[in-house]
Parts: C-alpha cells; structure tokens; sequence
C-alpha cells in the first residue's frame, strides 16, 4: 500500500507547482545525466563507435542510424504504453491502434490533402496537425467509451477497436490504406531533409526528439496532480472515490494523453520508414509492447526505454543471426527454433516474467536489496 | 429462404467452432481468473499433430479423421495440463504475470510453429462425404457443418454432465462460485486448476483438428484468428458461464454470416460492435455473474 495515498490527491488544497516538487525530488546528478546521455546519443551520427554483435556498423551508416532510431521510436511507444499500464495501470490491447492512426493518418492527409497553392512546408505542417486532431479525437472516443468498463472488460474493448481498426486498413477503403500492401510515403510535401538515405542522420535526430518529448510529457504527467491520483487509483480505486475524486475523469486523461504520445511516436515511423505496414495495428503488435514494456521492468520509467531498445536490437541481430552459416549448420532440433526470432523473444519473455519480476530495470534494485519480492507490483485495479 | 438456411446452419457451424475454444476459456477466467492467450496455440498444436497421425495412418477417411480427433483431444489435454503445471502455477494469485506467460507463451508458439511447419498454410483432405452437400428447404448445406455442430453439442453435453455429476464437477462450480471459501473447507482447489485447463485444452485440441476440416487447412496462425473472437465470445457469454459461452458462440457468428452476407462483408465488424455494445450495456455479459 502506498503511505503516499492519503496526503497526495487532497483535492481542496491548492496546488503545488509541478517544477518545484520534481526538483525537490530529482537530485542534480540524475538530471545531468541525462542530460549528458541526450547529448552524447545526439553527436552520435558524427561519431564512428562499432560494437560488432550489436550494431550492424560503424555509427555513421545509415543502416545503424536507421534501426537506431527505430529502436528509439519503438521505446518512445512503449514509454507511452507504460504509462497507462504501469502508472494507472490500464491494461490496453488496443495501443497499437493509435500508433497506426498517426502513421496512416501523416501519411493519408499528406496523399489527400495537398492544396496546391500553399507551400509545402505549410502543407507539412498541416497535415502533422490534422493527424494529432484526428488521434485526440480517436483516444477520447475509444477511451470515454472503454473506460466504462475496468480490469480485463477493458482490455477486451480496447482489443475489439484495435481489431476493427485493423479490419478497416486491411480492406483497404477507396485505396486509401494500401491494404496488406501497406501505404507508402507520398514525399511531395515533406522537407527535403526528411527523405532519402543521405538525410538518415535528419531522421535519426527526429527520432531522438520524439523520444526526449514523449519521456519529458510522461514525466510531467506523472508528476502531476493526475498522475497522482492515477497511481492511487491503480493502488485502491475505491479509497480514491473515498477521498471524492472520479478516477474516471483522471483515467481518461491518460489514455488520451498516452494515445496522442503514441500517434506521434507514429508520425515519426512513417517519416523514417517512408511508408507504414498494416503490421503496426494488429494485436500482436500491442502484446510486442506489453513484452517490451514487462521487459524492461514496469515500475521504471527508463525500463521502457531499456525494453524498447534491447528488444529491437535484440529482434534485428535474432533475423540476422537466423540467416547466418552458423545456424544453418546446425542439427534441425536447433536450428529450427533459433532461426526464429520471436521463439527466442517469447522465451526470454517468460523467464523474464517468471525469474525477474522487475525486469531489466529492476536489476539493480535487486541486487542492492536482496528481496526476492520485487517492490513496484503492477496491480490490476482491484474492483474489476 | 434458402439462404437465410444456408446462413443460419453455417453460422451454427462457426459458432460450434467458436465454442470449443471459448468453453475452455471461460471455464478458466471463472475458476482462475486467468485469461489464456495460449489457448490458440493449444488448438494449432492438437490441429498439427492430428492432422499429422491422420495423413499417416490413413488420409480422407473417417478412421483417419478418428484418429486425428483422438489425438488432437489428447495433445490438446496433456499440452494444457503441462503449461498450467509448469508456468502458471507458479505465479499463483498473480492474474496480470499469468496473462502475460500466456502472452509469452503464444508469441513463442506461433513462432516455432512456423519453424516447423512453415509459414503457408498446409491444405488437408477429408472423408467424401464431409466435403458433399446436403439439400436442406432447399438450402444446399456442407456436410462438415453437421460434423461441428454435433461434436460441439456432445462437449457441451459432456462437460455439463462432468460439472453436475461427479465431485471434481463440484469442486470446480463451487470454486468459481467462491474460491476462497471452498480453500476454507479444506478442498485442495489446484488439483482441479489442472483438470479444467485438461478439459479446456482437449475441447480446443478437438476444435483445432474440426478447425482443419472446416476451413481445409490448418497453419501456424489458426489458433490466433479463431482466438480473438473466442474472446469476443467469452465476454459477451460472460466470464465463467459455460451456457453464456454456448449461446454467446451461436449469437456472435450468426451474427457473423448475416452481416458478411447482407452488409457486404463487415461481419467482423458487427461482431466487434456488438461487444462493445454489451459491454456498455451490460458489463457482465449475457450471463455473467456479478463482479
């Protein structure tokens, strides 16, 4: 139980401002820190850093750049997606859906939406700008229609829009998705720095801002007064109704908040990946985020990021190391199971969840405890 | 006239399918809360080894097809009762880590099913008269429908009857109905964990080598398609009732092949809708107990 509960969310007190409170809280150190580590992932691209087994190449190739900052795009989401489950603890499976509504939606309002008298660079922004409208009202749709309902009843509305949104772009309506094909990117109004192999390094820098901008947002919502009482909710709804605050209005705020980081992370796939792949709004793709996110460790906001990347990378060296000689070589009860990435990947995920409840993030604190019991448990709201 | 037939016995038939993979989950959900992404792989697998004794022993003909039913009942058991053994009863009490092994579990599967059996799907054959048509108020009705339809009639009726008529059937209604209370009178309430992920996976297994018949095919994605509308299913029935289950199956695909037929092909659509529907309206589903 949190000691917390009871003196956060009072509601008649006036509020503390944000700022001084998360510097109370978050010593210099960690804050330089991070600071330096932005820093030193951003002169990355001029630097020439191999980590063979890791990287495809040397830092400054487009190819490394490329899964990079896929892997930082990947993280971004599932910053977002820890969020909801891990701070309100709002298990989604319909995640993916706001993710595929910013890559289609970037990438159909720039196919339809093209006034020719307008610079490009308007017709750019325009466009971003429509996208985020249509992914606020979508999650405030979904969300206000979900939230209803709680605990697993949730999860299956959530899941229900996400497989009818899937339906939708696989059928393809007036060729405007591109079906199973998927939708390619129409580069007549993006700036000329976003596109083509030479401007990867661009793409890269793009895909470290989205991530600094969806860590800096969960984090001042976490910090808020909302995020308080989100984390209340998770702890004991009913307490929280005690106090005279609906943990409706503060849910939904988050799902919101979450799914628009999310259609952003979006964005940003569709701009590196010049083109989106109806992969990214089926189911699988939101459990891919749920591995990531339990991965990493869901009591930890950097697990996710951790998650994001390691399981990226993990995921591209696995295809890589599937088509080598030295798994070919091997005897078939071998060769068969790891020449399949996500047979090892769900493996790993298991003995993940089975041995290491805190995940990659939570190593550390196991170590310096000791406690079998990992401290942050993710519960499910208990009045489901 | 016919057509309203033709819709109404296959939408039984999808619906008889829908049924055996729901039964088990939600027989599960009610006991153990646990909600098992894992039960699509427990159909694939039964699906895969039945039909590859069945194609071994004899091909196209009912001895075969015996067998295969046999064999996916039984893969389907065993493979049930060993991950609820071995991955699912050590996170006792923890339903969110016990969802997600089964999410891990189903992601691996898939995985080594396509590993294995590769990524195409692999066309069976059948008994001559299953794939023959019979003339219903003149509907010409496929004769595997009847098949589905009968085998999930005679689970229903067999896991009725176990749950009413012998002492673990009691165990298991009196532990969905208060598990802590039926602990408190001293009932070890795990042992029947594992007989109702048995029975579950068996009623998949089965569902997976019929799964083969009806579509003519089986591949390493059969479970997770007839899976999410499993789901659909189970919540709309309500969670832990068998007879919600049964009636919510029929409802779902019928409803199904009626859109598909009549609305251009927004079955899933409908269906989708339709659980958000019920889930506003009613969050407990058709039949669920109150939570």
């Amino acid at each position: 139980m949190n000691p917390q509960l009871t003196d956060a969310p009072a509601p008649a007190r006036p509020s503390a401002p944000p700022p001084a409170a998360s510097a109370r809280r978050r010593p210099l150190p960690i804050v330089l820190g991070g600071v330096a580590l932005v820093v030193g992932l951003a002169v990355l691209p001029l630097l020439a850093i191999e980590i063979p087994g890791v990287l495809p190449g040397p830092t400054y190739t487009p190819g490394t750049l490329q899964l990079l900052a896929y892997a930082m795009l990947i993280a971004a989401l599932a910053l977002s997606y820890r969020m909801m489950f891990g701070l309100a603890g709002l298990l989604s499976f319909g995640h993916a859906l706001f993710f595929a509504a910013g890559a289609y939606g970037l990438g159909m309002s720039l196919d339809a939406f093209a006034p020719a008298e307008w610079p490009s660079g308007l017709v750019f922004a325009a466009s971003i700008g429509i996208t985020l409208v249509f992914g606020l009202v979508l999650a405030a749709t979904v969300g206000a229609l979900a939230l209803r309902v709680t605990g697993i009843s949730f999860a299956m509305v959530t899941l229900a829009f996400a497989q009818a949104g899937s339906v939708l772009i696989r059928r393809n309506p007036d060729s405007a998705t591109g079906g199973d094909e998927g939708l390619s990117l129409d580069i007549a109004n993006v700036p000329e720095g976003l596109v083509g192999v030479v401007n990867t390094r661009n793409l890269y820098w793009m895909a470290l801002a989205v991530l600094v901008f969806v860590y800096l947002v969960v984090l001042w919502v976490e910090r808020s007064r909302a995020g308080h009482v989100a984390e209340a909710a998770r702890e004991n709804e009913l307490r929280v109704r005690v106090i005279g605050i609906r943990p409706y209005s503060v849910k939904l705020l988050i799902f919101v908040v979450a799914s628009v980081l999310a259609a952003i992370a979006g964005m940003g796939y569709l701009l590196l990946q010049s083109g989106a792949s109806p992969r990214i709004a089926t189911a699988d793709f939101t459990l891919t985020l749920l591995v990531i996110v339990v991965l990493g460790g869901v009591g930890y906001r950097w697990g996710a990021i951790v998650g994001g990347i390691v399981y990226t990378l993990l995921d591209q060296r696995l295809t890589a190391l599937a088509g080598s000689d030295f798994i070919a070589g091997l005897p078939a009860v071998l060769r068969v199971p790891l020449s399949e990435p996500l047979f090892i990947l769900g493996t790993l995920f298991i003995l993940v969840v089975l041995f290491l409840p805190g995940g990659i993030a939570g190593i550390p604190q196991r170590i310096r405890s000791g406690r079998k019991q990992h401290p942050v448990e993710a519960e499910e709201a208990t009045d489901a | 006239m016919s057509t309203v037939v033709l819709l109404l016995i296959t939408g039984l038939g999808l619906g008889a399918l829908y049924f055996l993979v729901a039964s088990g989950l939600s027989l599960i959900y009610g006991l153990m809360g646990v909600l098992n992404f894992a039960h699509g792989s427990f159909l694939t697998i039964a699906a895969f080894l039945g039909w590859e004794v069945g194609r071994r022993v004899s091909d196209g003909t009912w001895w075969g097809l015996a067998l295969s039913a046999m064999v996916g009942l039984a893969v389907g058991a065993i493979v049930a009762a060993a991950t609820e053994y071995l991955l699912i009863r050590r996170l006792y009490e923890r339903h969110i880590e016990q969802a997600l092994v089964t999410v891990g579990l189903a992601l691996a599967s898939v995985a080594l099913f396509e590993g294995i059996w590769g990524t195409d799907p692999i066309y069976t054959r059948k008994p001559d008269w299953l794939a023959q048509t019979t003339e219903i108020l003149g509907a010409k009705i496929p004769n595997d429908r009847f098949l589905l339809i009968a085998c999930a009639l005679i689970v229903l009726g067999g896991i009725v009857l176990f749950l009413r008529r012998t002492r673990y059937g009691l165990i298991i209604r009196a532990g969905v109905e208060n598990r802590s209370m039926v602990t408190a009178l001293g009932i070890d309430v795990r042992r029947s964990f594992t007989i109702v992920f048995a029975i579950g996976g068996a009623a998949a297994g089965l569902g997976g080598v019929l799964a083969s018949v009806y579509y003519g095919y089986v591949s390493a994605h059969l479970g997770s398609v007839l899976l999410i509308f499993a789901f659909i299913v189970t919540v709309i029935g309500g969670l832990g009732s068998l007879t919600g289950a049964a009636i919510a199956s029929v409802l779902v695909a019928v409803l199904q092949q009626f859109a598909n037929f009549y609305l251009a092909g927004t079955g899933d659509f409908v269906v989708v809708v339709a659980l958000a529907v019920v889930l506003l309206v009613r969050p407990r589903g058709l039949l669920g107990k109150v939570a």
